[in-house]
């Protein structure tokens, strides 16, 4: 089975993020490059799937140079080759262009199963994975909780709000997968000296041979308009108890049309 | 340089090991004057911290010794100073004789299952009668056919009563001295062996120290490491292992400590001021980051000319002692700029102040190195 993992790197989730006044984008410099916490998962995922049924698995990424690093990571927790697309070209990409460009880096390779984590923790959108099926024309399973092969038939279980759904399609898929899946290896020394050696195959626009225009900046179709930082806390409201802070409660919430 | 990229990612992994693994526990464990070492191990083990620097063959990483000062700075960081020890026990005390003059098949069946975790070992040499004069341990071992018979007692044995297996120092023949000792494998499944008492200690109560009975356990010959009647010269070579790792960890403790200290200062108000404007309190933590950066280049000094092949016992003793003697001072006066708060059990200091005090106790007093030291300037002898 050829599973690819496509892996984003993410400023620091615990370290405060910032909106850069010149163009509105993520301050991507102001904090700690990390391989994005879902795709830990994704990879983990692809990882017990070739170990049971045999296979390789090839980490995807697009992002700048130093998104090197957490490719790496995932090299290190046992991935056996990478792809990195890498342009500057490419700075301001919103999730049309990343799927785009994605799609293009994955078509053709014969992957039998790409796999996801189900949001990056910056942008949180969601929504590349199902782009991606949707651009390269495979079956879209997402948010996966649990997920089986058989043969070239992959079922997943998805967690509802009160059910919990199976759904299943034949390779090729696109997989998001959640939290819950699993829990992601820790990368071990071994690990981290092998992932040294392994082939990482670079990438850029031209070598997809995608129209410039249509990826980066001048190709996304949302635009940042305005931002403002989060207004401070204001002082909450306390109700002192005696013998009507039910009451005075409830008539809080009714002032604030919330009951 | 000493440190390369992968030192760095490695560092992230056991940052992070420690950070999930152990200090969320470390509360729970210290009050149970125990820590589950059979579960926490292998942990430890899958990302091939537990052997790091021995051979490929018998599942280490076969690394140089750039990575035991990766793994003692990051051990140091811990919590709790009693787990990191006992992991470091696993990892750079008990076992670096068995890696570099066991057989092969005596690797094969103690080593490798140590590197992954699913042994727990110890390394027995302090006795009661004898911790810092090795020269007087009195547990023997009888040669008996092929097998060794062994009778003595054991103190202050680290992982004691969880070890499967015992790195043994003993008395193999009549001749006295530092002469006729060997290093010998103890499994502790033998017939024979049992953990007279686990000790109630000052500190480190999340490490179980035991005193070990040895009533006439009978182990195969074989189980000897390297040469027979060597067992002290290889003792004194593991403990350079020992000697470094526990200043590194000493070292890098001290660092988290001040950093944590210098917070609590900012935060806590005093005469209208953060405590910290006080230019007493700052110069006092000011000349504790000098000495112990200090004491930490001299430790990566060490540990390159360690890489190279250089003997480095004198490294080893120096650091040992400085490392001891620097966290004392730093633990105290980390509690004393907590105010109650240090002294109070709710504060990581008070624990901090009791386990860094086995730094000047534990793998030799600073008196020995003072010895050793000693011996090295030409003043006194054996
Ligand atoms: C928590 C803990 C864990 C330990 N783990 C292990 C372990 O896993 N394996 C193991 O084998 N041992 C272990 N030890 C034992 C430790 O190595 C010894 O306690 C240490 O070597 C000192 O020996 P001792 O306790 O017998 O002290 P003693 O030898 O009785 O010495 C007492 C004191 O006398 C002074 N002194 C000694 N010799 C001289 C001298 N020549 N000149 C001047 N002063 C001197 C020193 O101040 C010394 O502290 C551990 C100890 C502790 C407390």
């Amino acid at each position: 089975m050829k599973i690819a993992v496509c892996v984003k790197q993410v400023p620091d989730t615990w370290a405060e993020k910032r909106l850069r006044e010149s163009d509105r984008r993520l301050d991507r410099e102001s904090a700690d490059g990390v391989l994005n916490e879902l795709d830990e998962y994704a990879v983990e995922e692809a990882l017990r799937l070739v170990e049971a049924h045999g296979g390789e698995v090839t980490i995807v990424s697009m992002g700048p140079e130093r998104a090197a690093e957490s490719v790496r990571k995932a090299l290190s927790m046992g991935a056996d080759a990478a792809i990195h697309v890498s342009d500057d070209g490419l700075a301001g990409s919103d999730a049309l262009a990343t799927s785009l460009v994605l799609a293009r880096a994955l078509d053709g390779r014969d992957f039998d199963v790409v796999i996801f984590g189900s949001e990056s923790t910056d942008a949180r959108m969601s929504v590349v994975p199902a782009m991606v099926a949707e651009r390269l024309g495979w079956a879209m399973l997402t948010f996966a909780q649990k997920v089986d092969v058989d043969g070239t038939t992959v079922a997943i279980e998805r967690a509802g709000d009160g059910e919990t759904v199976s759904v299943r399609a034949s390779m090729p898929v696109v997989l998001s997968v959640v939290e819950k899946i699993n829990e992601p290896r820790y990368p071990s020394f071994k690990g981290i000296m092998a992932a040294k050696k392994k082939p990482v195959e670079s990438l850029d626009i031209a070598s997809l041979g995608l129209d410039a225009a249509a990826v980066g900046a001048s190709g996304a179709w949302s635009e940042v308009a305005d931002f403002a930082a989060r207004p401070a806390k204001a002082a909450g409201t306390v109700v002192t108890d005696e013998g009507d802070g039910g009451a005075q409660v409830a008539s809080y919430l009714v002032e604030q049309k919330l009951i | 340089m000493l440190f390369t990229s992968e030192h760095e990612q490695f560092r992230t992994v056991l940052r992070q090991l420690v950070e999930e693994e152990i200090n969320p526990y470390a509360d729970e464990w210290e009050a149970a004057r125990i820590f589950p070492a059979h579960e926490l191990f292998p942990k430890f083990g899958a990302v091939g911290a537990l052997g790091l620097c021995y051979p490929g063959e018998f599942g280490g990483g076969d690394a140089d010794q750039s990575y035991m000062a990766v793994f003692a700075e990051e051990l140091g960081r811990a919590d709790c100073g009693g787990v990191p020890m006992a992991l470091a026990v696993q990892a750079f005390m008990a076992t670096p004789a068995l890696a570099r003059f066991g057989s092969d098949a005596l690797k094969q069946e103690f080593l490798a299952p140590a590197i992954t975790g699913e042994h727990v070992c110890s390394v027995a040499v302090s006795e009661p009668g004898a911790g810092s004069d090795v020269a007087g341990i009195r547990t023997r071992a009888r040669r008996d056919g092929d097998d060794w018979v062994i009778s003595g007692r054991k103190m202050w044995i680290t992982n004691g009563t969880q070890a499967d297996w015992i790195c043994l120092l003993a008395r193999t023949s009549d001749e006295g001295g530092y002469q006729g000792m060997s290093l010998i494998v103890v499994p502790t499944a033998s017939a024979g062996f049992s953990v007279g008492r686990r000790i109630e200690k000052m500190g480190n109560h999340s490490s179980d120290t035991a005193e070990l009975v040895f009533d006439d356990v009978r182990v195969p010959v074989r189980n000897t490491i390297g040469e027979i009647g060597h067992g002290f010269q290889m003792q004194m070579n593991q403990f350079q292992d020992e000697r470094l790792v526990m200043a590194l960890m000493s070292v890098s403790g001290a660092r988290r400590a001040i950093d944590r200290t210098k917070e609590y200062l900012r935060m806590r108000e005093a005469f209208g001021q953060p405590l910290i404007a006080n230019q007493y309190l700052q110069y006092t933590l000011a000349e504790f980051v000098a000495e112990v950066e200090i004491l930490h280049g001299y430790l990566h000094h060490a540990i390159e000319r360690y890489v190279e092949g250089q003997d480095v016992t004198r490294d080893a003793t120096m650091a040992k002692l400085k490392a001891g003697r620097l966290v004392r001072q730093v633990a105290d006066t980390c509690v004393q700029f907590h105010g109650g708060m240090g002294y109070a059990e709710e504060m990581w200091v008070a624990r901090y102040l009791r386990d860094s005090r086995l730094g000047s106790i534990g793998a030799g007093a600073d008196e020995v190195m003072l010895r050793v030291i000693s011996m090295m300037e030409g003043m006194g002898q054996r």
